[in-house]
C-alpha cells in the first residue's frame, strides 16, 4: 500500500530526533498511573501553581479588568476591585488600543516594552532600548525564534551546558543544528570549566562545525548554580574571542537561595567591562513570567532583549515575529506588572508585598516569603537527598530544582539493561511506582557518560517535604539493598 | 588561540539561516512600516499631511478598529483570570449569573483551578472535550477531545504541521494562490516547496479540482513530493465560500492522490451571503462515508475571526483525524517542548464552540451582539465592494465570507511604467500612493500571490460602518486622480 504523506517513516527526521523528557516517558507513565488513581506527586516540571502556590492578587485584578472594560463604568466596581489596581487596568488599556482583543504590534505593546526597559536599567545600571525588546509567548517561543534565525544547517553548532534544559537540545534537533556540549563539573559545585569549553569547540571545529553561540543558563537548570561575576566576565571574553553570540536564559534570576552570588545579568557585567567587549559581543537575554515568585507558567508571557546585534538581523527577527502577528496580549500585560509591581504607597503595596512574602498582611515582621520558602525547601531536599545511600546531591543555589546523583550499583544497571531502558529511567520508573513521586531522569537533561542523576522540583507544598524525603529515602534504601545488598556501612 | 574570524560579528545578515531570509509576510510589511512612520509624523505634526489619521485595512485585526468583544465571553475570562472573584458576593452585581457559573464549571475543569499553571501540552482536557462537543453539535459527527491540540492562534497549529510534514525543498504544498501569507512563509521557514494551484477570478474564486490536478502533475513531474493540500475556507483574501459539491470533489482529490488536507476554517462564523453556508471538511470527509482511517485530515479554528475577534488573546486549535498513533505521539512531542498555550486563550477556544444557548440569561444579548456584529460586516462588505466596483479600471468580486476584499486594479501601461521606474511592483507602487494621499493601508496583492499579469490589493471591511463613507470618497477620489494621471 502506498505511503501516506503521514505516515511515521515520511515524517520530517528532525522532528523524530527531537527529545523532550520533561513531558516524556516518566510524565505520561505518571499520567497513566493517576488516571488509574494512584496519587501522584508531579515534580516534572517548574509549575508552581500546579503546586499548590497561589497566583498574586494584584496583577490578577488587574488582567481581570482588562479583560472586561466595561466593569470599569459600573458604579460598583470599586466594591470587588481597589483603586490602583482599577488605576493600572486603565494604564494597560490605555496603551492597548483595541484592548485585549486585538494584535499588538509584533514585538509587544510599545509601552509595556518601556516598562521592561526600564526595569532592565532599575536593575542593571544602563539604559535599555525598548525597540531591542521583543515581547514572546513564554521565553521558550523567544529562544526557538533566536535559534532558528541563527542556525543555517548541521554544520552549525550551538554551545549548550551539560546538563541543560531540554528546550535547548529540542530546539537544536528541530532547526537541525549540532549541540556541542559543554560539561558543568558536578565536583565544582556546577561550575564552568573553561579548559574543557575550549576542548569542545576545537573539537567541533575539527569536526566541520562552525560554532555560532554558546547558551548560559543563569541560575542553571538543572543545576541551580549561580554564576559568579568572574565567571561571566570570563564567559563574555570567550564569546568575545571565539566570536559567538551569547544566548542568556536568565528566567530564574528571582530564584536565589544563597547570599554568596546574588544574580547579576549577563548585560550588566558586559557594559561594567567597557569596550570594546561592551560595543562588540553580541548578547541576547531571555527572561519570563512562569517563574520567579510569580509562577505564572499558564499565561505564556516573556521576553528577549538584543544588544549588540546589528540592525539588519533585528529587522529580519522582527520579520519572522511578525509572522506570528503578535504575542498573547493578557501574558503582555503579565510581564509588565511583574517589571513594574506595586511600590510603597500604592494601596495594594501592603498586600503585594504580603503575598509574595506569603504570609497574612499583618504578619509582614516576620520573614518567610515565597522565596524564603523555597530556599527552606533547597535546603531540605539537597539534605535530604544527601542523607540518602548511595545518593550525592549539590546544594540548588537558584532556579527550581534538585539534581542528585544517583550511583547506582551495577546490578541495577544490567537490570535497567534486560528491561530495555536506560539506568536512570529504570530507577526513576521504579521510584514513581513505589511513591507516586514523578521526577525526569537525568538522561533528559545530558550528563557524563555512566553517571547518573534525576531532576525533581523544590515545589512541593513545606509541609509536604518531610513526607516526600522520607518516602523518597524509603524507596532508595529497598532499591539500593535490592540491587547492592546490604550497606557495608 | 582563537580560529575564528576576527572581526565579524557572528549574527550578521549574511550569516543568518536562509530561510528565514527567504521568507516573507507582507500583511506586516514595507507598507505597513510606511505607515506607522506617518502616523508618527502625524502626531508629531498633525497638518503635515493630507488626511488626519491612518486607517489600518490591511489586517483581520476587527477589535483594533473598533469592534467590541463579546461581553459574556469577557465576562466569563475576566473571573477565570481571578478566580478569587467568585468568593465574594459583591461580585454578582458585576457579572452575569450565567458567565458566574461557567466559569465555576470552566475553573472546575482546571486541575486546582490553577489558570497560572502550565496545563496538558495538548490544552485542558475538560475544555477539548467541550470544544470536541462543540465539533460535534456543528457537524452532526463525532469528535474527540484528544484529536484536538489547543495552540497560540491557529497559525503555531500550521507551522507545526509544516514542520512534520516538510523534509526538504523536495516536499511540496499544494497553496491557493492568492493565499494568506502564513502559508508560503511557513513553508519557506521550513524548507519546502510551495506548489500553487490558481483560483479562478473569473468564477467568483473557484476552486477547480481539474486545476489541482495539473499542479500536482507539474511538480511531480519536477521531482516534487507533494505531501499536502492547504486550503482556505472561506477565503482570505479572496473570500469565497465552497460549495458543497466543490468540497466533495476536494476531499476525493486528496483521498485518491494521498494527500494530507489542511482546512483552515479560521473564518467559518463569517458568511455573508444567504445562498452559502460553512460545512468543515470533516463533515464533508464524513458524509462521504470516510472514517477516521480513511483520510488524513487537519482542520484549523482561531478565536481572531468570527464575530468574536479576539486576535490578541492567541486562540486556536487544529483537530487532526485519520493518522497513526505513532504519529500523534510526534506532534504532541513537538507541542510539549512548547510546554503548553496560554491558558485564558484556552479557555476562549471552549466558549466560541460552546456559546450561550437559548435560555441562557446572557442569550439574548450574546445574540443581539453576535448578529449586530456579522450584519455589519456583511453591510460593509456590500459597500465596499460596490465602491470598487464603481471605479473606473478596478473589478472586485464580492466576499461572500472572511474579512476582506481583493479588487484587482486594471492598471493603465503608464502607471505600471511608473512603478517600473520606482523599482516596486504595479501594486505595491498603488498602495503606496493611496497611503500618501489618503492615509489607507491595504497589502499589495503580491503579498498574496496572483495570476502573473494582474494585480490587485488586500482591504479589509473592518472600519467602522460610520467610517466607511468617508473611505469609499477619500478612496473614489484618489482612485480618480490617480487614473487621471496614468490614463493611456
Amino acid at each position: 500500500m502506498a505511503r501516506k504523506p503521514l505516515d511515521y517513516e515520511e515524517l520530517n527526521e528532525n522532528v523524530k530526533k527531537v527529545q523532550y523528557a520533561v513531558r516524556g516517558e516518566l510524565y505520561l507513565r505518571a499520567s497513566e498511573l493517576q488516571k488509574e488513581g494512584k496519587k501522584i506527586i508531579f515534580t516534572n516540571v517548574g509549575n508552581p501553581h500546579a503546586l499548590g502556590q497561589k497566583p498574586l492578587t494584584f496583577p490578577r485584578q488587574v488582567v481581570a479588568l482588562c479583560q472586561a472594560p466595561f466593569l470599569l463604568d459600573d458604579p460598583n466596581v470599586g466594591l470587588i476591585f481597589p483603586a490602583d489596581a482599577i488605576a493600572r487596568a486603565k494604564h494597560y488599556l490605555a496603551m492597548a488600543p483595541g484592548g485585549l482583543g486585538a494584535y499588538s504590534d509584533s514585538r509587544g505593546i510599545p509601552g509595556v516594552r518601556k516598562e521592561v526597559a526600564d526595569f532592565i536599567q532599575k536593575r542593571d545600571g544602563y539604559p535599555s532600548d525598548p525597540e531591542l525588546i521583543y515581547l514572546t509567548d513564554g521565553a521558550s517561543k523567544g529562544v526557538m525564534q533566536i535559534l532558528n534565525t541563527i542556525i543555517r544547517n548541521e554544520r552549525d553548532g550551538i554551545l549548550v551546558p551539560v546538563p541543560q534544559y531540554p528546550l535547548y537540545s529540542a530546539a537544536i534537533s528541530l532547526f537541525g543544528g549540532a549541540l556541542v556540549p559543554y560539561y558543568l563539573e558536578e565536583e565544582a559545585n556546577w561550575g564552568l570549566d573553561f579548559v574543557n569549553i575550549r576542548q569542545s569547540v576545537a573539537e567541533a571545529r575539527s569536526k566541520g562545525i562552525t560554532v555560532r553561540a554558546m547558551v548560559i543558563i543563569n541560575p542553571g537548570n538543572p543545576t541551580g548554580q549561580c554564576l559568579s561575576e568572574a565567571t561571566i566576565k570570563e564567559l563574555l571574553q570567550f564569546c568575545y574571542h571565539e566570536n559567538l553570540v551569547l544566548l542568556a536564559d536568565e528566567v530564574y534570576q528571582q530564584n536565589i537561595y544563597q547570599d554568596e552570588r546574588p544574580f547579576i545579568s549577563a548585560r550588566k557585567v558586559l557594559f561594567d567591562m567597557g569596550p570594546p567587549l561592551s560595543r562588540e559581543v553580541q548578547l541576547v537575554s531571555f527572561h519570563t513570567v512562569s517563574k520567579g515568585y510569580w509562577g505564572e507558567c499558564g499565561q505564556r508571557g516573556g521576553y528577549f532583549e538584543m544588544t549588540n546585534l546589528p540592525p539588519k538581523t533585528v529587522d529580519e527577527i522582527y520579520k519572522v515575529a511578525s509572522i506570528a502577528l503578535s504575542p498573547n496580549v493578557p501574558g503582555q500585560i503579565f510581564m509588565g506588572l511583574m517589571v513594574n509591581p506595586p511600590k510603597p504607597g500604592d494601596i495594594s503595596y501592603l498586600k503585594f508585598a504580603a503575598e509574595r512574602l506569603s504570609i497574612p498582611p499583618l504578619k509582614l515582621l516576620t520573614v518567610k516569603s515565597i522565596l524564603e520558602s523555597l530556599r527552606k525547601r533547597a535546603h531540605m531536599m539537597t539534605d535530604g537527598f544527601n542523607s540518602c545511600r548511595n545518593v550525592v546531591c549539590n546544594f540548588t543555589e537558584g532556579a527550581m530544582y534538585s539534581f542528585p546523583q544517583i550511583r547506582l550499583p551495577p546490578r541495577a544497571i544490567e537490570a535497567a539493561k534486560r528491561a530495555g531502558k536506560a539506568p536512570d529511567v529504570f530507577y526513576c520508573l521504579k521510584l514513581l511506582e513505589a511513591t507516586g513521586i514523578s521526577t525526569v531522569p537525568g538522561s533528559g537533561f545530558g550528563q557524563k557518560e555512566g553517571v547518573f542523576h534525576l531532576r525533581t522540583t523544590i515545589l512541593p507544598a513545606e509541609e509536604d517535604f518531610p513526607a516526600i524525603m522520607s518516602s523518597f529515602k524509603n524507596f532508595n534504601d529497598s532499591f539500593m539493598q535490592q540491587y547492592e545488598g546490604y550497606s557495608r556501612m | 588561540m582563537s580560529t575564528a574570524a576576527a572581526g565579524t560579528p557572528p549574527v550578521t545578515v549574511d550569516t543568518l539561516n536562509p530561510k528565514v531570509l527567504k521568507c516573507e509576510y507582507a500583511v506586516r510589511g514595507e507598507i505597513v512600516t510606511h505607515a506607522q512612520n506617518l502616523q508618527q509624523e502625524l502626531q508629531k505634526n498633525p497638518d503635515s499631511l493630507p488626511f488626519d489619521e491612518i486607517l489600518y485595512c490591511n489586517i483581520g485585526n476587527p477589535q483594533s478598529l473598533g469592534q467590541q468583544p463579546v461581553t459574556y465571553f469577557r465576562e466569563v475570562l475576566s473571573l477565570c483570570d481571578h478566580p478569587a472573584l467568585l468568593d465574594k458576593s459583591e461580585t454578582h452585581a458585576l457579572y452575569s449569573s450565567d458567565a458566574i457559573e461557567r466559569a465555576w464549571q470552566i475553573l472546575d475543569k482546571i486541575p486546582g483551578r490553577a489558570t497560572g499553571a502550565y496545563s496538558h501540552s495538548q490544552g485542558i482536557k475538560g475544555l477539548r472535550d467541550e470544544i470536541a462537543a462543540g465539533i460535534a453539535a456543528r457537524d452532526g459527527f463525532h469528535a474527540s477531545g484528544d484529536n484536538i491540540f489547543l495552540t497560540d492562534g491557529a497559525s503555531p497549529a500550521v507551522h507545526m504541521m509544516m514542520q512534520l510534514l516538510i523534509r526538504s525543498e523536495k516536499d511540496g504544498i499544494l497553496c491557493p494562490i492568492p493565499q494568506y501569507p502564513l502559508y508560503s512563509a511557513s513553508i519557506a521557514l521550513h524548507g519546502g516547496s510551495l506548489v500553487p494551484y490558481f483560483l479562478d477570478e473569473e468564477t467568483g474564486w473557484g476552486l477547480e479540482v481539474d486545476e489541482l490536478k495539473k499542479q500536482l502533475e507539474e511538480a511531480r513531474s519536477k521531482g516534487i513530493t507533494v505531501r499536502a493540500l492547504v486550503v482556505i475556507n472561506p477565503g482570505n483574501p479572496t473570500g469565497q465560500v465552497l460549495a458543497e459539491e466543490n468540497q466533495k470533489k476536494i476531499v476525493e482529490f486528496c483521498k485518491n492522490e494521498g494527500l494530507v488536507l489542511l482546512a483552515d476554517e479560521v473564518y467559518q462564523e463569517n458568511i455573508y451571503v444567504e445562498d452559502k453556508q460553512f460545512h468543515s471538511f470533516k463533515k464533508i470527509a464524513r458524509t462521504l462515508g470516510y472514517t477516521d482511517d480513511d483520510l488524513p485530515l487537519v482542520s484549523f479554528q482561531s478565536v481572531s475571526k468570527g464575530y468574536y475577534g479576539e486576535c490578541g488573546k492567541r486562540g486556536g486549535y487544529m483537530e487532526v483525524t485519520g493518522f497513526s498513533p505513532e504519529v500523534r505521539e510526534q506532534i504532541y512531542k513537538v507541542a510539549s517542548v512548547n510546554l503548553c498555550s496560554n491558558v485564558s486563550g484556552q479557555i476562549l477556544a471552549s466558549l466560541v464552540m460552546n456559546p450561550p444557548k437559548a435560555g441562557d440569561e446572557s442569550f439574548e444579548s450574546y445574540m443581539e451582539e453576535r448578529d449586530g456584529i456579522l450584519s455589519s460586516l456583511a453591510r460593509r462588505a456590500k459597500a465596499l465592494e460596490e465602491a470598487f466596483n464603481s471605479l473606473e479600471g478596478i473589478t472586485c468580486n464580492k466576499a461572500e465570507g472572511a474579512m476582506y476584499l481583493f479588487p484587482r486594479l486594471h492598471l493603465p501601461q503608464k502607471a505600471i511604467g511608473a512603478a517600473q521606474a520606482a523599482g516596486t511592483a504595479p501594486d505595491a507602487y498603488y498602495a503606496k500612493r493611496l497611503l500618501e494621499a489618503t492615509g489607507i493601508v491595504v497589502v499589495p496583492g503580491s503579498g498574496f500571490g496572483q495570476v502573473p499579469g494582474t494585480w490587485h490589493i488586500r482591504c479589509t471591511i473592518l472600519p467602522q460602518e460610520d467610517k466607511i463613507p468617508a473611505i469609499i470618497s477619500r478612496f473614489k477620489e484618489f482612485h480618480e486622480k490617480f487614473m487621471d494621471e496614468f490614463r493611456d
